[in-house]
């Protein structure tokens, strides 16, 4: 028994300790810390990055958008990940410059539950009225006008929204407050929002899709990649040029068509603007909720990571995109890939 | 040849032998470790009374004590108010203190008064004390998809018929204040009986003997004998348990709702301090931190305060039934 164990052992040994000596010469560990909602994709990309570049790890802490800026300024990161871009006022804080890229983009959906109920159109106004209670029953006039022959139940409509501040949150109120003046004062725009009183609210996006998938008569906003993984009817709504659109990845593209990138350059830096909000798309054919999401770099850095950094971006751009609908994200359009690629350039 | 044996035996063996020097540092030692882990306990206590209540000062100078009577969680206007929060911890504590107090000393009664066989007994035991061992979050997923489904009807029933009646003035969607004092009552329920059963297991069966030999039936007996006797003992267990139900955090996070709303209302959402906490600390940005702070040294004094009422009641409680130790 023992005498065929020894010699493996020592060959396992010096292979290890052969294979250690490269990685110990040139490992280079990234960190990077931010938002939730693209952490599933985020996650994906780094751990196939690190596998395919010897001598590489990267890794990212889902703690959301804020903290992550918040790490970004205090140096603590080598980048960060943020749904809501970044304020001016934070991006002065930073003295070796930023590099503000979008990585991916995403759908919020209405996902509901509804026995019976397999196409649910909402028009602008009637979601709008949901999420401000002022529509409270499902078989109400307005609802029942734009989807006829659909039977709806007389029941009361609750509304579920996120517990925790988000950028979900910041990104569905924006749409609603770009739609209706009357929303944004009541319920207002952020990451949290002043909801009606008897809207029930659950953690995460997960917490809200269990919540609406246990609750008859719910409906609650979620990311598009949640309502494809649990499978959770969506609603189809009503775009700015008037037309019924379902949440899907070419309605997500459509909408993301329609961003119009700032011309200027980020405050005090020749980096590019990327900052854009995609509140109430135009297109006939674009679905109404959708956003980019941003990874934040330092335009002044170490070169190694810098080149690791640029690789990684190159990687998320090209392979990177090809995963996304898979996981309910929506790739950027190719105009948006080269001017990101242009941008990452910056990153030395 | 016994005290030959005897005349053999090693006196340093012997268990009544002189301390060792040995022995004396051991003593020694143990003493100081003591010492330390319970000054250590007590100062670990007041650094984080002191470090909460450090960051909560900004907030506190800013808000004042409009802070407890405002119904605002604004982060977008900076305006912060906790009454939702502090009437649904309270509400919700009570309500489960109610009904995991009736259950757990029952349950007490039933286990220690001769109603079981003893082994049976203990088993029943083991199986209420292994609640205790079940995760918050699992508590919290059982009631999303068993607790709330079954009880949904039920109130809805409640609300259809006697929706005059306050406590079933809405009625019940989801996640709301009555699958949540469920929840907590069970939660609580462990901690709450197992120490009742030590209480009264405390309680001499002489004394038992004795009320029957004054000819009380087995419920005088339990109710005007074994109960009051073991009195600060079962105090004891329900202000252990009002305490955990007071901070109990996740389970409450998925099931209360998180509205901020007081209602009287079993059935509507409302929201706890905990859970108020658990939700917005992971991304709230500096000025909500320290709001939340404040509201972190408001949930630690309610504790505080319970606590304290409890031990009056106990003392007041030892001293009645139990005459001068």
């Amino acid at each position: 028994m023992k005498k065929p164990f020894i010699p493996a052992a020592i060959v396992a040994l010096s292979l290890g300790v052969a294979s250690m000596a490269p990685a110990l010469a040139q490992e280079l560990r990234l960190t990077g810390s931010g938002a939730s909602f693209p952490f599933p994709i985020y996650s994906t990309w780094f751990k196939d990055f690190s596998k395919q570049t010897q001598g590489v790890t990267v890794d990212y802490q889902a703690k959301g958008s804020g903290a992550g800026i918040q790490d970004f300024i205090n140096n603590t990161v080598d980048f960060a990940a943020s749904d809501a871009a970044m304020e001016d006022a934070d991006i002065a804080k930073v003295k070796q410059g930023v590099v503000l890229l979008p990585m991916t983009a995403g759908e919020i959906v209405l996902s509901y539950n509804l026995a019976g109920v397999n196409e649910l159109k909402l028009p602008r106004e009637v979601y709008v009225a949901i999420f401000m209670g002022a529509i409270e029953k499902w078989n109400d006039p307005k609802i029942a006008a734009a989807n006829p022959g659909v039977k709806l139940p007389d029941q009361n409509i609750t509304v579920v929204a996120r517990s925790d501040s988000s950028g979900t949150t910041y990104v569905f109120t924006g749409h609603l407050s770009a739609v209706s003046q009357a929303f944004k004062s009541a319920v207002g725009h952020g990451t949290t929002a002043q909801w009606p009183k008897n809207v029930v609210k659950a953690p995460k996006n997960d917490g809200v899709t269990a919540t609406i998938k246990q609750t008859p008569g719910a409906i609650g906003y979620i990311e598009y990649g949640y309502a494809i993984a649990t499978k959770q009817p969506m609603a189809i709504l009503q775009n700015k040029a008037g037309k019924f659109v379902a949440p899907s990845d070419e309605s997500g593209k459509a909408a993301l068509a329609s961003a119009e990138f700032p011309t200027k350059t980020l405050p005090g830096s020749d980096a590019p603007d990327l900052r854009v909000w995609i509140s109430d798309p135009s297109g006939e054919t674009a679905y109404p909720i959708a956003t980019f999401t941003w990874m934040l770099f330092y335009k002044d850095q170490d070169d190694a990571k810098a080149k690791v950094l640029r690789d990684l971006v190159e990687y998320s751009l090209t392979k990177g995109q090809t995963i996304a609908p898979k996981m309910g994200y929506i790739p950027l359009p190719d105009s948006v890939i080269a001017r990101v690629r242009k941008a990452a350039a910056l990153i030395q | 040849m016994a005290s030959h044996h005897f005349d053999h035996v090693d006196r340093s063996g012997s268990v009544s032998g002189p301390p060792s020097a040995g022995d004396y540092i051991f003593d020694r030692g143990f003493r100081g470790v003591a010492w330390l882990s319970a000054v250590f306990i007590l100062a670990l206590v007041v650094y984080i009374v002191i470090e909460i209540g450090g960051k909560a000062l900004p907030a506190f100078s800013e808000y004042g004590f409009g802070f407890l009577t405002s119904t605002t969680w604004n982060v977008q206007t900076g305006q912060f108010g906790i009454l939702p929060e502090i009437w649904g911890t309270l509400y919700s504590s009570l309500l489960a203190l109610i009904i995991g107090g009736v259950f757990g000393v029952a349950i007490a009664i039933f286990l220690t008064q001769d109603f079981l066989h003893g082994h049976l007994a203990a088993v029943f035991r083991t199986i209420i004390e292994l609640l205790a061992a079940i995760p918050s979050v699992v508590y919290g997923l059982w009631g999303i998809y068993v607790l709330i489904p079954l009880l949904r009807p039920v109130a809805n029933w409640l609300h259809g018929e006697f929706g005059f009646v306050p406590f079933f003035g809405t009625s019940l969607s989801g996640p709301g204040l009555g699958p949540a004092a469920l929840v907590l009552a069970i939660m609580i329920l462990p901690t709450v009986a197992s120490i009742s059963v030590d209480a009264l297991h405390q309680v001499p069966y002489k004394v038992k003997e004795a009320a029957y030999g004054m000819g009380t039936t087995r419920w005088e007996a339990i109710l005007k004998v074994m109960l009051p006797t073991a009195g600060s003992g079962i105090l004891a267990a329900l202000v252990l348990g009002f305490g955990r139900a007071l901070g109990e955090t996740m389970a409450l996070a998925m099931l209360i709702g998180n509205s901020n709303q007081i209602s009287l209302s079993l059935f509507s959402p409302a929201n706890t301090l905990a859970a108020l906490l658990a939700s917005s600390f992971p991304e709230a940005g500096p000025v909500e931190v320290r709001a939340l702070m404040y509201a972190a040294l408001v949930l630690l004094a309610i504790t505080l305060i319970v606590n304290a009422i409890g031990l009056a009641v106990m003392k007041f409680a030892t001293r009645k039934f139990e005459a001068e130790r």
